[in-house]
């Protein structure tokens, strides 16, 4: 194709997307369309996975039978997100292979935020509570992505996030009204989630290396720090309600902008857990590798008897 | 749900059980989902750590249907208990081991993909059986939880059953580990057909199930798979049994101390 050409495609693409039309699998794409995508589904789907684990170390501890079940049914949805958000990476012509290759080699990246370790009941409150809400925050709008798949993936997630932020924070209402103790428990989880879940909205715009082209391919519909500003105004009042306290002392409201201040994000920390070294990192991936490598021998046989099925099969019509 | 009835192939109203009757049908009901618990239990650590995300998916839905099906068990024995501080709650976390009923097959490790398949096979085959008896019980409650819960147990024996086929007749690395599982967890399976004082006072009630007769079909059904897998069915004489009786094994204390560890840690909480 000459230069012409594709530059005719790409102008006629642009014009797709500034009309609203969605993307498919088959349509012509710029091939930094195709990466972008492929690096920010990947990332959620692996997201997704390792998000997994830290909520699946209190399914064994649950403190009752209702809450066993509810934390069982949400961990689950999260591979089920896994599984669709795979498949609409699929799509853009990569294996779920290769990509568990680069979330196991560290080339792809997870959300950070699961690199903090779950160490009371109250952390599944606050993970419900805070950081689905902030991924809310992220999502919706996704839902109207230029790319089909992913667009489409994204309704399904977003509905079922936001009934397990409502699960969260009913977690937490229980704390927040039950024992000293329980209260307690509820404000210590919401100190130690508080600061992650604003870093989880990504650094701020001044950092933030992929927003402007994002934004122009409706990856992206409004800033890091839009988005933040979104989080801290709308938890803030749920905070009140549970009559927990923010754990940020130059928190509050100013009426000349309609928005909350708040105090310094502790940038170095989020580098810190991005660049490997957070508190989980390394528990987290031995955990995903762990499980990839003790089921090669059952993915092997799996692969084996389908294909004896298959020859089998075969000799059985030819004879 | 109902599980008073004036007909007349039902059971007595609660009402008119004596004391002794309805600690039979009590710890009758505890025998059955105490299985469950611990099985759901069994697979609920494993979630998340599954060989793909599919199988996964599926071992959280067979622990996700054994819970729901011990949260009917146990709402209906702390009605049948008579005493208001009795909760599905109490009766799941609050017991000591010695009181847990569950056969000794169930609280066996995820010790790898082959155990944790195999252990569900053995007893998904029983489940099954077991559950399509109890769905005649004249016991109104436990025959609505059997039927709801046939539904769910037959795709569970669906799943454990193919995936035997998949890695007893796939490579020879997996048929040696499955084969391996197979014989050492056949020990365990005579004990599900054992019975206890409350299994037989119930028998005679026309509420329990009598598992003697399901024995012979049970290892028709299984050795039916085992041989289309190309493994083969152990010949092992010996088994063990205790479970029912409240004598497990070693796995036992460590499973509950897990699981009661929030109850134990702050009690008399609402979460």
């Amino acid at each position: 194709m000459s230069e012409k050409e594709v530059k005719n495609l790409e102008e006629i693409f642009e014009a797709r997307i500034a009309r609203d039309e969605k993307i498919e699998p088959k349509d012509w794409m710029p091939e930094k369309y195709r990466k972008t995508h492929i690096r920010q589904i990947s990332q959620h789907a692996h997201s997704e996975i390792v998000g997994m684990l830290p909520e699946g170390n209190w399914i064994s501890r649950a403190p009752s039978l209702r809450r066993k079940v509810a934390l069982l049914a949400k961990v689950q949805d999260e591979a089920g997100h896994g599984l669709y958000l795979y498949s609409a990476c699929e799509t853009l012509g990569i294996s779920r292979n290769e990509l568990y290759e680069q979330l196991h080699s560290g080339k792809a990246k997870y959300s950070s935020i699961f690199n903090y370790p779950t160490v009371t009941w109250a952390d599944m409150g606050a993970i419900g509570w805070l950081v689905d809400g902030a991924a809310i925050i992220n999502q919706v709008p996704l839902c109207s992505t230029s790319y089909g798949p992913y667009a489409r993936a994204m309704v399904r997630v977003c509905k079922e996030e936001s009934f397990h932020q409502r699960q969260g924070f009913e977690i937490m209402l229980k704390l927040a009204n039950g024992t000293p103790e329980q209260k307690e428990m509820a404000q210590d989880a919401l100190n130690r989630w508080w600061w992650p879940s604003l870093m989880m909205l990504g650094p701020t715009d001044a950092e933030s290396v992929h927003t402007e082209q994002s934004m122009k391919w409706k990856l992206k519909r409004k800033t890091n720090d839009e988005l933040r500003q979104q989080f801290i105004d709308q938890t803030v009042p749920q905070a009140d309600l549970l009559g927990l306290t923010i754990p940020d002392p130059d928190l509050k409201w100013n009426e000349e902008t309609g928005h909350y201040d708040f105090g310094n994000i502790n940038w170095d920390e989020f580098w810190q857990v991005v660049k490997g070294h957070g508190p989980c990192n390394k528990e987290r991936m031995n955990a995903r590798v762990g499980a990839w490598k003790r089921g090669a021998w059952v993915r092997d046989a799996a692969m084996a008897y389908a294909e004896k099925k298959e020859a089998r099969k075969k000799v059985s019509k030819a004879s | 749900m109902t599980n008073n009835s004036t007909t007349d192939q039902s059971s007595l109203p609660l009402g008119e059980m004596s004391e002794g009757q309805r600690g039979n049908l009590h710890n009758y009901i505890l025998g059955i989902a105490d299985n469950s618990l611990i099985l759901g239990q069994r697979l609920g650590e494993l979630c998340g750590h599954g060989p793909s995300l599919e199988t996964d998916i599926a071992g959280t839905n067979i622990s996700l249907d054994l819970f729901g099906q011990v949260r009917s068990y146990f709402q209906y024995a702390a009605q049948v208990s008579g005493d208001d501080t009795v909760t599905e709650d109490t009766l799941a976390f609050m017991r000591i081991e010695r009181e847990y009923k569950n056969v000794l097959l169930v609280e066996q490790p995820n010790t790898d993909f082959g155990y944790t398949i195999v252990r569900q096979f053995l007893f998904d085959a029983y489940h099954l059986l077991f559950l399509r008896e109890l769905e005649k019980s004249t016991d109104e409650t436990l025959s609505a939880i059997a039927k709801k819960s046939i539904k769910e147990v037959s795709y569970h024996w669906r799943f454990s059953s193919d995936w035997i086929r998949r890695l007893g007749d796939g490579t020879s690395e997996s048929h040696e580990r499955v084969q391996e599982a197979v014989t050492d967890l056949w020990m365990y399976t005579d004990e599900l057909f054992h019975q206890t004082e409350a299994d037989q006072a119930m028998i005679a009630e026309g509420i329990g199930v009598d598992t003697s007769k399901l024995k012979d079909i049970y290892y028709k059904m299984i050795s039916d798979v085992l041989e289309e897998a190309t493994l083969e069915i152990p010949v092992g004489k010996y088994f063990h049994k205790g479970g029912k009786q409240g004598i497990h094994s070693e796995h036992m204390g460590y499973i509950l101390s897990d699981m009661q560890y929030m109850q134990r840690t702050f009690p008399n909480m609402e979460w």
